[in-house]
């Protein structure tokens, strides 16, 4: 059994802006106004950079940070875990169009910011976080997988540890094989000790015969955002923490689940 | 850390299929590259590609996760036993116990690109046969070799570009040392598809002739083909590969997207991590395989890493011109290389490298080296700035 507590937390999401003022959306004490989330180009990269970066990266950034700014933890003091089923479709769909033409052109830019680490890679370079990044892709699974890999870094390596998830909708054609209408971005800072601005503590373990139903937000207004964003899997998580009660909750991993005892 | 017993390992790569082929290849100095020839590409430079995948059929039940990656994975669980010293694991820990922690950078991509050129033209639709889920999704991969094997333990796929493979060493080793598995299938595969043969292409990146690692006049790398696994554990097991994953270290540049920070201090990081988990001073490493790609910066670049981390004494080379770069698979590629090294006292000289870069520092062995192998750090650096470090040692000594 893993045993971590959540230091901090970022989100956006449609109609969820930000973690403080998604705290009343998420315990159902104001609606969900389904708006996209605004997507500031990253203050924390050169202009140079910033100007490459794609919604995706602005996505991943923006809720990096606003985690680790309510934690207090500096990025250089943490390991962090990137995970995001899809990564950049936008850009992927845009290289692939270009590979089916007689003369593809590709370049160096969409090149290297085709790499699914590419998010990991511009939170290093935008604020000199040089510790390891770990990046997933685990499809309908990524947040259940990406969390209980972070939890095991906190559990080995005692160091806290910067959760990041994220997905946006692909392009047509790749959003008739992958079909997401929102964009959503969750992260949450996970360290092996309660601190003063503790939201709550995880315990995380592996099942690999399910026995109970794979959890689902308590909001119905939450549930397309959770059905289609493979992020979203946090979203049981995040409601608990945001002022639910102590519950356990299974998330989905292939034939097995991640249940995950949370006490906000 | 606690060492991690490599039970078995099996890798392919268009040096050939599995141990005894790998050793020959390395032994008889003979390089797998030939011009490129892949997808009617018109583009230069040479290409290590694994011969007969084209006609390799993955088993019955598992049709549905067919792509060229999925196809080279399968290849590799059937090197060297691979496949029934996991049924073995599996039996001594349970199937849920067992962990699949696999690295791509492009899983089955090139099945997008096919359906790419196969889509409908008044609609734009892709082709109904099209199955994003289990080919170019980078989860198919873990999902593949996790059905293939029978486990039933969490599955991960991770993907930083050229490093992917081998940091799935790093993440199964938190797994097991957090108590979610106890053993854990590790390893990866990366195919060769369009899209990293013209991207490469784009950064001028691609060596005209066959890459020439840590040569004066290298050029640039030679893409190639590889799929590899190892199982690690806890305890030694008989008949197991005797060598150990002794120590692992991986840091962030936060210097640039495709450019190595010049002064190799997020390399040299990591290698240093992999020295101190493994409780052991620089001295203890007979040999350094390096990543080694061929191109100017990155050979430099690890130079200076490596003697900031070894001095100036250690043999260390680049097994890159016989593979060619195998992107996200060269990690665990290399790490079965390492295993042959130990296992045979064997230091492979650069191949095809006429004289070492007269600035370099490091000592570059150019010829096959006969001499004991105790330990060996290995290296892989990728895209965004990620640099891994492994540090293989002799089973006995970790005992």
């Amino acid at each position: 059994m893993i045993e971590v507590f959540v230091a901090g937390a970022g989100l956006l999401g449609p109609g969820l802006a930000g973690w403080k003022a998604s705290v009343p959306v998420l315990t159902g004490n104001q609606p969900l106004l389904a708006e996209p989330p605004a997507l500031p180009p990253p203050a924390l990269l050169a202009p140079n950079e910033r100007r490459r970066t794609g919604i995706v990266v602005r996505l991943a950034l923006a809720v990096a940070a606003e985690a680790a700014d309510m934690a207090g933890v500096p990025p250089a003091a943490m390991t962090s875990v990137f995970a995001s089923a899809d990564g950049d479709g936008a850009l992927i769909h845009a290289i692939l169009e270009q590979l089916a033409r007689p003369e593809p052109q590709v370049s160096p830019t969409q090149f290297h910011n085709s790499v699914h680490n590419a998010a990991a890679g511009y939170w290093s370079i935008g604020t000199g976080a040089n510790r390891a990044a770990i990046c997933l892709g685990c499809g309908g699974a990524t947040a259940a997988a990406a969390l209980l890999r972070a939890g095991a870094e906190v559990a080995a390596e005692g160091a806290p540890v910067l959760l990041c998830l994220y997905d946006a909708p692909m392009p047509e054609p790749l959003s008739r094989v992958r079909p997401n209408r929102f964009s959503f971005g969750a992260a949450l800072v996970l360290a092996s000790r309660p601190g003063p601005r503790t939201l709550g503590r995880l315990r995380l373990d592996w099942r690999c015969d399910p026995t109970d139903a794979p959890s689902v937000p308590r909001l119905p207004a939450l549930l397309p955002l959770h059905a289609e964003n493979p992020a979203a899997g946090l979203l049981p998580v995040l409601e608990t923490l945001a002022g639910g009660t102590a519950c356990v909750l299974a998330l989905p991993l292939l034939d097995g689940q991640v249940v995950v005892e949370v006490a906000p | 850390m606690r060492p991690l017993f490599l039970t078995a390992v099996a890798a392919v790569s268009a040096m050939g299929r599995g141990r005894d082929a790998t050793l020959a290849a390395l032994c008889n100095r003979r390089s797998a590259l030939a011009p490129c020839d892949f997808a009617a590409l018109r583009l230069p430079g040479h290409i290590g590609r694994v011969a007969g995948i084209e006609d390799h059929a993955l088993p019955p039940g598992l049709a549905g996760f067919d792509c060229r990656n999925n196809r080279l994975a399968d290849i590799a669980l059937r090197c060297d036993g691979f496949a029934e010293a996991v049924a073995d694991a599996r039996a001594r820990h349970g199937a849920g116990r067992v962990a699949v922690v696999v690295g791509t950078s492009t899983s089955g991509i090139l099945s997008s690109e096919d359906a790419y050129r196969r889509r409908d033209p008044a609609t734009g639709a892709l082709p109904e046969d099209f199955d994003y889920a289990r080919t170019h999704d980078l989860f198919s991969l873990a999902r593949f070799v996790r059905a293939a094997l029978g486990l039933r333990g969490p599955a991960l796929t991770l993907s930083c570009a050229c490093a992917s493979s081998a940091r799935s060493f790093i993440d199964a080793r938190a797994l097991i040392e957090s108590g979610v598995c106890d053993a854990a299938v590790v390893g990866g595969a990366d195919s060769l598809c369009r899209m990293t043969l013209h991207g490469f292409a784009s950064l001028g990146l691609i060596s005209p002739d066959p890459c020439r690692p840590c040569d004066a006049a290298r050029s640039g790398i030679s893409i190639g083909e590889a799929a590899g696994f190892a199982l690690i554990e806890r305890a030694e097991v008989a008949g197991g590969t005797g060598v150990a994953l002794l120590g692992g270290g991986a840091t962030s540049d936060g210097y640039h997207m495709s450019a190595p920070d010049p002064t190799g201090t997020g390399a040299a990081g990591a290698m240093r991590q992999a020295l101190e988990s493994a409780g052991l001073e620089a001295e203890a490493v007979d040999y350094v395989n390096l990543h080694g790609t061929g191109t100017r910066a990155n050979d430099a670049m690890e130079d200076a890493a490596v003697v900031a981390v070894f001095g100036t004494e250690t043999p260390c080379s680049s097994t890159k011109a016989w593979s060619g770069h195998t992107l996200g698979a060269s990690g665990i590629l290399e790490a079965a290389i390492a295993v042959l090294c130990i296992r045979h006292g064997l230091m492979p000289g650069c191949l095809g490298a006429a004289e070492p870069d007269p600035a370099f520092r490091s000592r570059i062995l150019l010829d096959n080296m006969a001499a004991p192998v105790r330990r060996v750090m290995s290296n892989a650096f990728g895209f965004g700035g990620i640099n891994c470090s492994l540090l293989f040692g002799r089973a006995e000594a970790a005992r």
